[in-house]
């Protein structure tokens, strides 16, 4: 079964646990500065919202890379770089529509999610659960059981 | 080793900025940040020094764990001496910069001198500069932040500051980072805006690596993160209600100082509590409370997001303050509410605004503004020096008036910010300051919560309940319930929470870990990621050490055991109302004691023996 990552901005608090869980599994470091995931506090909203690669079927970075570099991990579905064929051009940073292709400059290669080949750490580090790792038949289910609990014949009658 | 090992002196007299391997041989007695800065502190300045003086020293200091995974890693302490108090202060907040700094390569920054002109310091990983700030001088720290993101052109460059009330002298402001973070206490911003250092922005992008045990920390550290989620404080309580959550719980036991501490009970505390900023408002719908918010890395989220009703007479066409902001914590609804007798909750969270936006400390101006108000109602002053406004308790306009007086230091905000007990002793009345070593008590009465009393008199930065939280115990069961109304055995309950949380303070970790941790869960986590073998024992011997360092900084500062004291309104004047009617606080029974256990004289001087055992610094 297909899974993919599921964010509940609702829930997140903006404490950067996913972001610090990113680094050190692809880095080895507790860097957000280095996170494939990120967390975007729009302070006069009171909102905090995770955000990263959504690992598109058609994805505009794999056709626009010129050298091959990004390929499906077909048991993930994740579109992973091959860091031993960047060659850093950064042309998908540009391709993606989302932002979430970004260049590294340490390593002179670009960095995005990949799915920790099917053990998402930033959702094993979520304290709330605003990032989860679900059926990707089904990310909507969460959704639609909370609008089902609301839903209520009885409301009518009120 | 999670120390960078490395500090940044920064001389702001002559610009000079250079930096240094950290002393380990002092970080393995003194952990970190709180510890280690005052260690550091202690050796480079003199205790007779003019807390406002070029002298003076201002140490910005992260811990080990700061800018880990460890939940709550994200903390730093300012270390100075206190112009409020005249003794060792340090002001402990969360927020982001903290671990900004760490991520920049730093475990402390030392401020020294006095620059000549208005300047900021600007640290991105190993380099840092001074860069010119008088377009920056005279302006809020919200105006401060976004220009300086504006001027740095980078939005993700993290940033302290102080406001207008610092620059004015105000004795109580504190250094503001992230916007609404506070290192809120003692008057530390106050120290910082002499200096003319208005602000420290830092951007770090080499992240914390040198972990001991990476596997071991990743593992200890994602367990005592499961022990947060299941205790009912720290997995429920604040997340869900913030510290809030105790507005209502300490008001029926009867320790709610209100009205200048006349009252133990306050008749409007549960139009300011929790569950008042959940409550729709009638005029939009909206509570008070938009949701919960975490400090960098902490799996709690106990931070209050928060709007004001557009409509309320303190926001009324002033859009500014519509939108969101840091909201009201339990210490700041009860200092701008109860103690001075305000129930109105929009007002109460424009105070609270007003204090983020110019920098100062709610807990101290709250408690300044009800002895003003006691003094207005006592004729010791009038409307002549409040141009009019009658500060009588319960007022909202008179709480919002008076934090806009001190934002700007403008008219009787001068007097304010002089705090309590110097504005007391101005105004021909001393004995109406509710203070201790010249700082503010915060919202516990030492009549209902006994140990609460000696607590705030052995504070080592005056009144404070961060030293010793032993309402933890004496309320909440935790680590195990005391009689709060009894003084038995509070001697060594305080010793024992005061040597612990100088230990937690010296971390990078939060206090508020302590609701579900004790140092047994929190000496792994340190472990795993330090060299030096740290257990639970050691951690404790080195809060212990620090405790006595900061005593004997303080004896060296001037101070004496007779400032170990408490107003004569909490040792004479009987609780009125509630479980405590009838006590006073029984300091005299606890204090000798308490002397006795932590090895000082009778009247409360360190010994040689003392001294030698913890190798302090002759």
């Amino acid at each position: 079964m297909l899974r993919s990552l599921n964010i509940n901005p609702d829930k997140c608090t903006g404490c950067l646990q996913c972001e610090m869980a990113c680094s050190f599994e692809n880095e080895g470091v507790f860097n957000p500065a280095k996170s494939r995931i990120k967390i975007f506090t729009f302070h006069d909203e009171g909102r905090f919202v995770p955000y990263t690669c959504t690992q598109c079927d058609e994805a505009w970075c794999l056709h626009a890379c010129p050298v091959e570099a990004i390929k499906m991990n077909k048991e993930t579905g994740a579109m992973e770089v091959l860091d031993a064929v960047c060659v850093g051009c950064k042309v998908c940073t540009i391709a993606c529509p989302f932002g979430t292709v970004n260049y590294n400059q340490t390593t002179g290669k670009v960095i995005k999610c990949d799915l920790c080949g099917g053990d998402p750490q930033c959702a094993a580090a979520c304290p709330t659960e605003a990032i989860t790792y679900v059926d990707a038949d089904a990310t909507g289910l969460e959704k639609m059981r909370a609008w089902a609990s609301k839903t209520d014949n009885q409301a009518h009658a009120n | 080793m999670s120390w960078t090992r490395k500090l940044l002196r920064v001389n702001l007299t002559d610009g000079v900025i250079r930096e240094e391997p950290l002393n380990m041989e002092w970080a393995d007695q003194y952990i970190g940040q709180r510890g280690l800065a005052t260690r550091y502190f202690v050796e480079e300045t003199d205790p007779t020094c003019d807390p406002l003086g070029p002298d003076n020293k201002l140490i910005f200091a992260t811990g080990p764990l700061t800018g880990t995974m460890a939940s709550t890693g994200g903390r730093y302490s300012v270390i100075t001496k206190g112009p409020l108090t005249g003794a060792i202060a340090c002001s402990n907040s969360g927020g982001f910069i903290g671990a900004e700094l760490k991520s920049a390569g730093w475990d402390m920054v030392i401020c020294e001198g006095r620059s000549p002109n208005p300047v900021m310091l600007h640290i991105v990983d190993d380099k840092a500069e001074l860069l010119p700030a008088d377009d920056l001088w005279g302006k809020s720290v919200w105006d401060t932040d976004k220009l300086i993101h504006q001027k740095l052109n980078d939005p993700q460059i993290r940033i302290a500051a102080v406001g207008r009330s610092a620059e004015a002298g105000c004795l109580y402001a504190a250094v503001i980072n992230d916007l609404h973070r506070a290192a809120g206490r003692s008057g530390v911003g106050t120290v910082m805006a002499s200096k003319n250092l208005k602000a420290m922005a830092v951007r770090g992008t080499q992240g914390v690596s040198n972990i001991r045990d990476p596997k071991q920390f990743m593992h200890v550290t994602a367990e005592q993160k499961k022990v947060l989620a299941d205790n009912a404080v720290t997995g429920q309580g604040l997340p869900a209600m913030g510290t809030q959550v105790l507005m209502n719980v300490i008001n029926e036991i009867g320790a709610l100082p209100t009205n200048n501490m006349r009252e133990v009970q306050f008749k409007d505390a549960n139009k300011i509590s929790a569950e008042a900023m959940a409550e729709p408002r009638e005029s939009d719908g909206k509570p008070n409370l938009t949701t919960n918010a975490a400090c960098f890395g902490c799996t709690i989220a106990c931070g209050r997001i928060s709007t004001i009703d557009q409509g309320h007479f303190t926001v009324e066409n002033k859009p500014e303050y519509w939108g969101n902001s840091g909201g009201l914590e339990y210490e700041a609804a009860w200092a701008l509410g109860a103690d001075t007798g305000v129930g109105d909750l929009d007002a109460l969270t424009y105070a609270n605004f007003v204090c983020n936006e110019d920098g100062f400390d709610p807990i101290s101006f709250g408690a300044t503004v009800a002895a003003a108000m006691e003094l207005f109602e006592e004729g010791a002053i009038s409307t002549e020096q409040t141009d009019g406004m009658e500060l009588r308790f319960g007022s909202a306009e008179a709480l919002a008036w008076c934090a806009e007086k001190v934002a700007t230091g403008e008219g009787f905000g001068a007097d304010l910010g002089l705090g309590s007990k110097r504005l007391c002793e101005k105004y021909g009345r001393p004995e109406l300051s509710m203070t201790v070593k010249g700082q503010e008590f915060p919202a516990y009465d030492p009549r209902g919560v006994q140990g609460m009393g000696l607590t705030y008199a052995t504070s080592n930065r005056g009144a404070c309940h961060l030293r010793s939280y032993t309402v933890a115990s004496e309320v909440l069961g935790i680590p195990e319930k005391t009689d709060p109304l009894s003084v038995d055995g509070k001697a060594g309950l305080v010793k024992a929470f005061q040597d612990a949380t100088a230990a937690v303070d010296s971390t990078g970790l939060c206090v508020f870990t302590t609701f579900a941790w004790t140092l047994d869960n929190i000496a792994p986590q340190v472990d795993a990621a330090c060299e030096g073998g740290w257990t639970a024992e050691k951690l404790l011997e080195a809060g212990e050490r620090i405790w006595n360092l900061e005593r004997d900084y303080n004896m060296r500062a001037g101070l004496t055991g007779a400032d170990d004291n408490l107003p004569k309104r909490l040792l004479n004047d009987v609780a009125k109302t509630g479980p405590a009617e009838g006590k006073v606080a029984g300091l005299d029974e606890m204090l000798p004691e308490y002397y006795q256990l932590r090895g000082w004289t009778t009247d409360g001087q360190l010994t040689e023996e003392t001294r030698s055992k913890f190798g302090l610094p002759a």
